[in-house]
């Protein structure tokens, strides 16, 4: 039976973590390399990397992060923030990437997303959509939650499926950095409205919100990043506490 | 001096099945003719995407791989590469596949999601245990990406259920595939491409 994804999300800014890097025992407190590291030994199911640097340098820097993550883990790696162009994508595919995530690019330019498709396949393409409950829909913003697009999340969901994205990763606005949980009813809307795995992501406190996420909110995959910091053991912890409620994880 | 020969045929990024071998103690290296592949230790047919993409195997290579297969070189197929083993897939019914295995790749039906994306489980089948898959425990997880699969028959060294059951691992002789990436499955992933690579080496002695 498919297994339910647990996703870590490492924010890298001019090749370091820049959020919520906060534990014990780590030599180089801010290494990509050496946080994925500690994940893969835990057990995490895959990873994402999303650059918040806006230079140049840092996107040099960027791709020599993704190198050395890809150097030595053999699990799915997904970059992300800041892929405008299919040059970028192919940037950080070559570095070792196995998946690009697409945002506002694809918002601007839902092109991109096809041919992307073309060259890379579908399972290589990830459609990013940041939503934010407005009256009683949920709505596209664009630029980081700072730009209303008008699009409808479900709406625009089901066009990156068509124009050739292999999965949605959702990102409430509102419970994003709260952790008071997963918008449930978000990734149902969603992920009931698509064929394509979804991932959920935003408002990860508890392992509940997890258990809650791939049940009510039907969601294929959860991302998180903060909750994964804190604590030595809880990606370990997390899966054992969904087995024993009759999740399907990978062990 | 045997090398184990990777076939880019354009249908993806190589970069991650490169470092994976690595890992496992072999390095690749890509012929850019059919002709290069005489000689080789082992065939390795990697592969994401369309079974269309398959067709660009037809000039040439798909004849050198059958002769390479023929005469005992070991080959393994990665994802669309398991599925170019079979005779074909209902993805492109008009392109013919490899043939060394009989039987042809069908659609994964809904109800559940499709593509089949993450990780599931090696179930065990009643043959003998492969030779590909020694120290990998039955019930290990394997990273999956693919909206076709191949049937479960005789060449079938384990299943995996999405909705139905498919053949994620095949052994037919010298013929290996794989529907999921070991690449990308972490230690036991990179435990089957250590046993290709030793099962190659053990065929050329």
């Amino acid at each position: 039976m498919l297994a339910k994804r647990i996703i870590a999300c490492l924010d890298v800014r001019d090749g370091c973590v820049v959020k919520g890097v906060n534990f014990e025992g780590l030599q180089a407190a801010g290494d990509p390399a050496a946080l994925a590291r500690r994940y893969n030994v835990e057990g995490i199911d895959e990873l994402v990397i999303l650059d918040v640097t806006a230079t140049i340098e840092g996107r040099r820097a960027l791709e020599s992060t993704v190198r050395a993550v890809s150097a030595e883990l053999f699990i799915p790696l997904t970059v992300g923030g800041g892929i405008r162009s299919e040059d970028d994508a192919a940037a950080v595919i070559d570095a070792g990437a196995d998946k690009v995530s697409l945002n506002s690019a694809a918002l601007a330019n839902p092109e991109l997303i096809t041919r992307l498709a073309a060259r890379y396949g579908s399972q290589a393409v990830i459609v990013a959509l940041d939503a934010k409950l407005s009256d009683t829909s949920y709505e596209v913003y664009a630029r980081s939650g700072r730009a209303p697009t008008l699009r409808n999340a479900v709406e625009w969901a089901q066009e990156a499926e068509w124009r050739g994205a292999g999965e949605i990763l959702l990102t409430s606005i509102d419970r994003d950095g709260t952790r008071t949980g997963f918008d449930c009813a978000l990734t149902a809307a969603v992920s009931n409205a698509v064929r394509i795995p979804v991932i959920a992501s935003g408002g990860a406190g508890k392992f509940a919100d997890f258990l809650e996420v791939f049940t009510v909110g039907r969601a294929d995959a959860a991302l998180a990043a903060s909750i994964f910091h804190y604590s030595e053991h809880a990606v370990g912890d997390l899966k054992h506490y969904l087995s024993e409620r009759g999740i399907p994880i990978r062990r | 001096m045997k090398r184990i020969a990777l076939i880019d045929y354009g249908a993806g990024n190589l970069t991650s099945v490169r470092k994976g071998f690595v890992a496992a103690g072999a390095d690749l290296f890509t012929p850019d003719s059919p002709s290069a592949l005489a000689g080789m230790s082992a065939i390795v047919v990697p592969g994401v995407g369309h079974f269309a993409a398959t067709s660009s195997l037809s000039d040439g290579w798909r004849e050198a791989i059958a002769v390479a297969v023929r005469q005992g070189t070991p080959l393994l197929g990665i994802c669309l590469g398991l599925q170019w083993l079979f005779e074909g897939s209902e993805e492109a019914p008009d392109v013919p596949g490899l043939g060394a295995i009989p039987g042809r790749c069908f659609r994964l039906p809904p109800p559940l999601k499709v593509p089949h994306v993450g990780w599931n489980a090696l179930e065990p089948t009643p043959r003998p245990p492969s030779a590909l898959l020694e120290g990998v425990h039955p019930g290990t997880h394997m990273y999956f990406t693919h909206s076709y699969a191949a049937p479960v028959t005789d060449a079938c060294a384990a299943w995996t259920s999405h909705g139905v059951r498919f053949a994620s691992v095949v052994d037919a002789g010298n013929v290996f595939g794989v529907q999921f990436h070991p690449e990308k499955s972490s230690d036991s992933g990179i435990r089957i491409l250590e046993n290709f690579v030793r099962i190659s080496c053990s065929r050329n002695e």
